[in-house]
């Protein structure tokens, strides 16, 4: 049995909410030791965010929680004190990584900066994820994960143009923001074993946004050749034969025609169209709207998202079914690679949630343990520092863990 | 002086599109050799621009967008659109290319000696092209058994999808994103088509392919790993699949508004096409909201006076936000709200990014010039490292740029021989014009 790629990589895991925690998973649940510093009493704040269990909002019952915390140790610490700052810090000389993805202004208020923590342990990664990055003037500025994708993103081209621009699904873009982050300190972590060098990675969600391939770096770069902007243009707005989104007998499918694979169309449709459509050209909107009337939306209206998706793979013309999370959770195609994965946690018991991101017999991926409970690694974690229960139990009352 | 973080790795990539050339990128920037092995006979679609062609329509054609070519300057006779493209300079820097034909047995043998030089080997085609042209993983590890060969397609090396044919918007349609965005009061078919799959997937393959060589340090053992495209990304929809899981709950689009009860929007400034984005969160921020405004009375309603109000009444919010929105410039607006504790930004159009003042101080766009494109502001590295500071080495590489050093110096290829895959149309800079568009296909 191989083991898993990251069994030898600590890491210390001071993050909180989306970005941070989704990065620190990405090398949990490839091997790596992360023991994650949560506040006393409250936790990461995740564990107050939804969706619930049973809607029950419970700390140790946040489906958000417990997906991006997987394989992780918890344990508790007031960074306020001056113990708990001790505490860090002798935790610190053991990580190889530090991940914190607080306001640029905490961790030097709390005298744990890179300058410092570099002295304790010069291997150390010190990685800081924020809005805007730790400089600049925008540096204390306040964001959310749509502020963030309207800066940084490509929301000004999402949407429809008589409509205000719109995000993306869900929680993405702080996702997004720690897998650059991830990658950022994997490499950074190449370094310091290879070179036995440490040093400090500075992540800003604008940034990860501002170069990311979804549409937004080759704007930029259009607009940069050419100085023209770019409308918000809906799907349907390219106007060719069929390119765009339908509605068909149960929900809404995509397909990627156009007037340029006329032919291809043909064959997706067993209709005879080079006749009547051959010589039309995108623009002629007479021509268009016959053709949706009379043959598209006659056809499409009475198939279902499966069959006109198969009759588009043998057509040779691009498509896929509008999935919800339920018609997900049935693809064969994940089924069959073994996508999911199982959780099975104390509080809520088994549940399935995404795997792997890669296949590989050289790189286990494997769900150890579930997402701790507030503080549960408090005594193992400790006592490998040293502290007896009785100390423990002293630092409780102190209000330290 | 401590080296770029991956100096000393070498990387042959036979990538497409975007989700395998982002992945470059990063392993690039940080200083790996990364050699692009194209070919004069096939250029696919998306990949050094929107046609494989590239004919003179095109490149009048389309300029705005994310597809667009470089206008200025381009001259029908001796251009080269395939290096002006926006699709492909974005992401080319710190690159090298190389091209062969990989359809002919010399081709494959070039190929062959690349790899036996490498460390990694990433492709990102449509699965059966690799088939087709004999370099599936068996062949590769043979030639070197300590390689990390990356495969990256839409939906991964098996399964019934396996030869599924999609693009990134038809991706995000399975997994469930496209479901998941836009609109509330309109359906489905009102929205772009996104990429986020080739953003998703392709930054975490660089932190797969570097945790490999991290692997490979420890184990001396080459590997074959499979990235489904898919896969990757639905790691970011964690919560949304466990709604289902858990409450069997399908999750439905929310718009712009908040998942967790702030009231949230875009709404309109002056100006063309401007708008700020405004989350208020609780009631602190919503006294520094109603402080930013002056105060006015209707903030003072009944109606507005806690979190739960306002979320009641949100469609009658945004209406009375827009009011004071639509007077104020989108920049204006989000520093007179910050300057309150509230959470505002614009909607940033290209003009608005390159004139951002946190990019600028930043630094954040690099100028670079381009032998065929002349000098222009690129975006530059999305993150920092302190010891190992970095910037474009190099400018977007041209279509077998390196072709001299790549045969000469590391395939230790004579002149002779040199001109000999020359005439044989494996080395040159200029696409083969008489040849049909076509898959590779081995002899």
């Amino acid at each position: 049995m191989v083991e898993q790629p990251l069994s030898d990589v600590r890491i210390l895991d001071l993050t909180w909410y989306i970005s941070g925690p989704n990065c620190t998973k990405l090398f949990a649940d490839y091997g790596a030791d992360v023991i994650k510093v949560e506040r006393s009493g409250e936790g990461d704040p995740a564990r107050r965010m939804g969706p619930f269990y049973q809607d029950d909002p419970h700390p140790e019952k946040s489906g958000l929680f417990l997906y991006l915390n997987t394989n992780k140790r918890s344990i508790t610490l007031n960074l306020k004190t001056e113990t708990g700052k001790r505490i860090l810090k002798d935790l610190a000389e053991d990580a190889d990584i530090l991940v914190e993805n607080f306001n640029p202004h905490v961790m030097p208020s709390l005298g744990l900066d890179y300058e410092t923590l570099e002295k304790i342990n010069p291997k150390l990664v010190m990685t800081s994820i924020s809005n805007f990055g730790q400089t600049g003037p925008y540096r204390d500025f306040k964001a959310s994960e749509l502020i963030i994708y309207g800066m940084g993103g490509a929301m000004c081209t999402t949407g429809v143009g008589d409509c205000e621009p719109v995000k993306k699904g869900m929680n993405v873009i702080q996702y997004q923001g720690g897998t650059m982050a991830a990658t950022a300190t994997m490499i950074a972590l190449y370094a310091a074993r290879a070179q036995g060098i440490g040093q400090y990675v500075d992540v800003s969600l604008m940034e990860s946004q501002m170069g990311s391939i979804d549409r937004r770096m080759s704007e930029l770069l259009a607009y940069e050749y050419n100085g023209e902007l770019t409308p918000r243009m809906d799907i349907a707005g390219l106007l060719q034969y069929p390119y765009g989104i339908f509605p068909c007998a149960d929900g809404y499918v995509d397909v990627a025609g156009g007037f340029m694979f006329l032919n291809r169309i043909e064959k997706v449709l067993k209709m005879p169209l080079m006749e009547r459509y051959g010589g039309v050209n995108q623009f002629d909107v007479e021509r268009r709207e016959e053709f949706f009337a009379d043959i598209w939306y006659p056809w499409i209206m009475e198939r279902t998202r499966r069959e006109i998706v198969e009759a588009c793979q043998e057509g040779r013309v691009m498509s896929g079914p509008i999935n919800t999370t339920e018609d997900l959770l049935r693809e064969p195609q994940f089924q069959e690679r073994g996508f999911w994965a199982e959780i099975d946690h104390p509080v809520v018991g088994k549940l399935t949630c995404p795997g792997m991101p890669a296949i590989s017999a050289e790189l286990p991926w494997e769900i150890r343990r579930p997402a701790p409970l507030l503080g549960e690694h408090n005594e193992e974690v400790y006592a490998s520092l040293g502290y007896t229960r009785e100390d423990l139990m002293k630092l409780r009352e102190g209000g330290i863990i | 002086m401590a080296k770029l973080p991956l100096e000393g790795i070498r990387v042959v990539g036979m990538t497409q599109m975007w989700a395998g050339p982002t992945a470059e990128m990063h392993l690039a920037d940080w200083g790996a050799e990364v050699i692009k092995v194209e070919s004069l006979h096939y250029l696919a679609v998306g990949t050094r621009g929107p046609a494989p062609r590239h004919p003179k329509f095109a490149v009048d054609f389309v300029k705005g967008g994310y597809a667009a070519y470089l206008k200025e300057g381009y001259d029908e006779v001796n251009g080269r659109p395939w290096n002006r493209s926006s699709m492909f300079n974005v992401h080319g820097r710190n690159k090298l290319s190389c091209t062969v034909d990989p359809v002919k047995p010399r081709g494959k043998e070039i190929i062959k000696q690349l790899v036996q030089v490498s460390d990694v080997f990433i492709e990102s085609n449509q699965p059966g092209v690799m088939e087709n042209l004999g370099l599936t993983y068996d062949v590769i590890q043979e030639w070197n058994p300590k390689i990390i060969m990356v495969s990256m397609s839409g939906f991964g090396q098996t399964g019934p999808l396996k030869y599924y044919r999609a693009l990134g918007a038809h991706q995000e349609d399975f997994l469930g994103h496209t479901y998941l965005r836009g609109y509330v009061d309109r359906d489905v078919t009102a929205n772009s088509a996104i990429y986020h799959g080739d953003e998703a997937s392709g930054t975490a393959a660089p932190f797969i392919i570097v945790m490999a060589l991290h692997q490979r340090n420890k184990t001396g053992k080459g590997m074959f790993i499979d990235i489904s495209q898919a896969e990757a990304t639905m790691t970011q929809l964690g919560e949304a699949i466990l709604d289902y899981t858990m409450n069997q709950r399908i999750t439905e689009r929310t718009g712009n508004r908040d998942l967790y009860g702030a009231v949230q929007g875009c709404y309109r400034c002056q100006g063309e096409d401007r708008w700020v984005n405004i989350t208020i969160r609780n009631d602190k921020e919503w006294e520094g909201f109603c402080r930013a405004l002056g105060n006015p009375e209707w903030t003072r309603e009944e109606r507005f006076s806690d979190t739960l109000k306002r979320c009641h009444n949100h469609d009658e919010l945004d209406r009375r936000i827009e009011e004071w929105t639509s007077q104020h410039d989108h920049f204006k607006a989000m520093y007179t709200l910050q300057k309150e504790g509230v959470a505002a930004g614009p909607v940033e159009h290209p003009d608005d990014a390159y004139n951002d003042p946190q990019m600028k101080d930043r630094g954040f766009f690099e100028e670079v010039t381009h032998s065929e494109c002349g000098t222009h502001r690129y975006p530059g590295l999305p993150y920092r490292m302190s010891k190992t500071p970095n910037h474009f080495r190099r400018p977007p590489v041209r279509l077998g740029e390196h072709n001299e050093y790549v045969y000469k110096e590391i395939l230790k290829v004579s002149d002779e021989e040199y001109a000999e895959l020359e005439r044989e149309g494996h080395i040159g800079m200029d696409l083969v014009p008489d040849l049909e568009i076509g898959k590779y296909k081995a002899e």
